[in-house]
């Protein structure tokens, strides 16, 4: 029997743009929390999130047409981890209230923590997919 | 010859679940109790969540960067599958569970004890821990966890390609240093906040 082959890893940069939403994400959150308890310039950390948004959306496009793609196992994988991470954002939205954070910058925070927990699962389904055939395959 | 050795001790193809589902209840545990603490504002249980939860985080990132990569790269390629079978489900638990009691036990205690507050002295320091901790946050969700997952669904096939099993776990230990690394600096803003 002849060695498996090593995979091939080319295809679109969703790892790379993940990496880039999250930190779109994290600078926005950063830039927020660094003004307290006063109440931070609104634009940046808007700006971030509408790009943070941009780069996820781009991102789910590039591996829902990603031709030969194991889409089963992507949903599987990613589903999974909206769940997990639905209970990890459910704790940090708890935190933001227990806080009394209010407002414009709660729905702001709330807006980054669910870009922040829908990369999460695209990135580990994208991640464990990639190395899967397709059924029959 | 390599592939003959991998398909020797390759695992069966079961339908148990990647998680160790025995560990859950001491994930839901200390999760529980990160939330009634951070309910209760109980600043000694916070300070207790956040150095203990610190301090494995950092030992756990620099063994497995420092000590059990170099380890792995020496073993045989059998030998290196039966590791990570071995490993990889315990770290899916154990790495999360720390990563949560740790930033959540310690962003409540900053808050309480006033070092989020922009006129706190060494405010730029935990700005800077906050950047510290995005890069890790950056490495861990992107590179480290997927390749942990990636990992435990490889084994778990009839035939798994060693190939993709030595891609994602260099990935997983090359990750783990550079988490390791920025450790360090944690470690230097921690002790100078504490100072």
């Amino acid at each position: 029997m002849s060695a498996p082959e090593a995979p091939d890893l080319a295809g679109p940069r969703v790892i790379e743009l993940g990496m880039l939403s999250i930190a779109l994400v994290a600078a926005g959150v950063i830039d927020l929390a660094a003004y307290l308890p006063r109440r931070a310039p609104l634009l940046p950390p808007v700006l971030l999130l509408a790009a943070a948004v941009a780069v996820l959306a781009v991102n789910v496009a590039l591996v829902l047409r990603r031709p030969g793609f194991a889409l089963w196992r992507f949903r599987q994988v990613a589903g999974w981890m909206l769940l997990v991470y639905l209970v990890v954002a459910g704790m940090l939205e708890f935190t933001f209230l227990r806080d009394h954070t209010h407002g414009t910058v709660l729905v702001l925070m709330t807006l980054l923590l669910a870009t922040f927990t829908l990369n999460v699962p695209v990135l580990a389904g994208y991640t464990v997919a990639r190395f899967e055939l397709e059924p029959g395959a | 010859m390599a592939a003959t050795a991998v398909e020797a001790h390759a695992p069966s193809r079961t339908t148990d679940s990647i998680v160790p589902l025995g560990g859950l209840w001491i994930v839901g545990a200390v999760l529980t109790l990160t939330v009634v603490l951070i309910a209760g504002n109980w600043l000694w249980g916070l300070d207790f969540l956040h150095v203990v939860g610190g301090g494995m985080w950092t030992a756990v990132d620099l063994f497995m960067g420092f000590v059990i990569g170099p380890i792995m790269r020496s073993l045989s390629i059998p030998a290196r599958i039966e590791l990570t079978k071995r490993l990889m489900p315990k770290m899916l638990l154990i790495m999360p569970t720390l990563v949560t009691m740790t930033l959540g036990a310690g962003f409540q205690l900053a808050l309480a004890n006033g070092m989020l507050d922009a006129s706190y002295p060494r405010h730029g320091w935990v700005v800077a821990s906050m950047v510290v901790v995005a890069v890790m946050a950056i490495v861990a969700l992107a590179l480290l966890q997927p390749a942990n997952i990636a990992v435990l669904f490889e084994l778990r096939k009839p035939q798994p390609n060693p190939a993709i099993v030595q891609i994602l776990m260099r990935r997983f230990i090359y990750a783990a240093g550079v988490t390791g690394a920025m450790q360090v600096a944690t470690l230097v803003i921690m002790t100078r906040l504490a100072t």
